[in-house]
């Protein structure tokens, strides 16, 4: 990898000081690290997060789930606060990557990579999440724009996701099997007349499939969201599958995301 | 520019100068000689780099040097006892033959051993997950698993 600088900031003021021009954040570094070998990004620093306090931890009120930013997929998925609240949250943050990564990558990190394929993503939307970041507050519905792009400004690091709690949900992914990245993912969120479902991996970013979600408010069922096709149109469409079979994906996703948030 | 990094490594205190952009596994292999750590893919994907960060097992080649400022490492070499006794679940995969040609070997068992820690008795499906991140080109599979279930069950018996 191409030289840089590196910096460990003793809080997030001093990160988001330091975070200008060409530098980047690091956070579990589960892929930033392996983008500077591949040269596919060489910034002229790296701004260290994880020594910062405060920026790890899980808290759980009964109507929320807060996750810190830098708080690793592994406590996440191993937390009993998550697993009571939330328990798709757990699982998803379980089935990222291999057990190594868990251990390194975070929430903050993934989010804010905002990778087509990751699955973090597909959580904070279906759950209509809150990002708080060094400068103020984003709901899920606003924060993501397009591939590896969200509506974090220059020097802005996310401090920490709130998840709301919802009545029943799940996250099904279909992995691709080399990099356990979702070929498909879609995560279903029932909060008790109102539903939402987030899908990843399928386009260029997250998004929200209405009809599913219109047709599960009526009746949250398999059969609601079973004959809804997802239109191949924007899809992503690459060696691992077609457009065409990423909408046929989400379909099968979303029926079993119904049938597992029932179970 | 050289920068400066103190860590402890299988229970010794290191400190080590090297440039900023250096990998854990470099300063393992390269600075410290210990060459038990190996590196496969080099993209994350092997698990050959595997060693424990402050008890947890991790991927070295997915580490800044510098972001270990700190921590207390683990690697293959500091597995067994002094008297050269090995540890559990290096002794169940000689035991099952957990290997092959062996060159993923160490981060089979660094892995493992994390694993086995929080799963006393595990299924041979939690072992399959958990070596989701561990590649064996020799696809030397069927023994590796054996290996750890005995491994785990040895760990927890207190071997």
């Amino acid at each position: 990898m191409h030289a840089f600088k590196y910096h460990r900031p003793a809080s997030v003021n001093d990160a988001a000081a330091l975070a200008k021009g060409e530098a980047k954040l690091l956070a579990g570094g589960q892929t930033l690290v392996q983008t500077m070998k591949l040269r596919l990004a060489s910034p002229s620093d790296i701004i260290d997060l994880g020594t910062i306090k405060d920026l790890a931890g899980i808290k759980s009120d009964g109507k929320s789930v807060t996750v810190g930013a830098m708080t690793r997929h592994a406590e996440v998925a191993h937390s009993a606060d998550v697993k009571k609240a939330i328990p798709a949250l757990a699982a998803l943050a379980g089935m990222i990557g291999d057990r190594q990564v868990r251990a390194m990558g975070t929430c903050g990190g993934s989010i804010a990579n905002n990778d087509p394929a990751a699955d973090y993503p597909a959580a904070v939307l279906a759950l209509n999440a809150t990002i708080t970041t060094n400068k103020g507050k984003y709901e899920a519905d606003k924060f993501f724009k397009g591939m590896f792009t969200t509506a974090l400004g220059a020097g802005e690091i996310i401090t920490s996701v709130s998840f709301q709690v919802p009545k029943r949900a799940a996250y099904t992914k279909f992995k691709n099997p080399a990099s356990r990245f979702a070929i498909v993912g879609v995560f279903v969120a029932d909060f008790g007349g109102s539903v939402r479902v987030a899908v990843t991996g399928a386009g260029p970013a997250v998004f929200r499939q209405a009809d599913m979600e219109k047709a599960l408010g009526a009746k949250f069922a398999p059969e609601s969201v079973a004959n809804i096709k997802q239109k191949q149109d924007g899809l992503n469409s690459d060696m691992h599958a077609s457009a065409e079979y990423r909408a046929h994906l989400v379909t099968v996703m979303a029926r079993r995301a119904v049938e597992a948030a029932l179970r | 520019m050289a920068v400066k990094v103190s860590l402890k490594v299988n229970g010794k205190s290191v400190s080590v100068e090297v440039e900023e952009r250096t990998l854990l596994v470099t300063v393992i292999r390269e600075n410290l000689r210990l060459t038990g750590t190996h590196v496969g893919c080099d993209t994350a994907q092997c698990g050959a780099c595997t060693v424990s960060m402050n008890g947890k097992a991790v991927k070295s080649c997915s580490i800044l040097a510098m972001q270990a400022e700190g921590a207390d490492v683990m690697t293959i070499e500091g597995v067994a006892k002094a008297d050269g006794t090995l540890h559990a679940m290096q002794a169940a995969f000689k035991e099952h033959h957990g290997l092959q040609c062996g060159f993923c070997t160490p981060g089979m068992v660094m892995n493992a051993i994390d694993f086995a820690k929080s799963h006393p008795n595990p299924s041979e499906q939690e072992i399959r997950e958990a070596l989701e991140g561990n590649l064996c080109r020799c696809t030397g599979y069927h023994n590796i698993v054996k290996a750890i279930g005995a491994g785990a069950k040895a760990m927890a018996a207190g071997k």
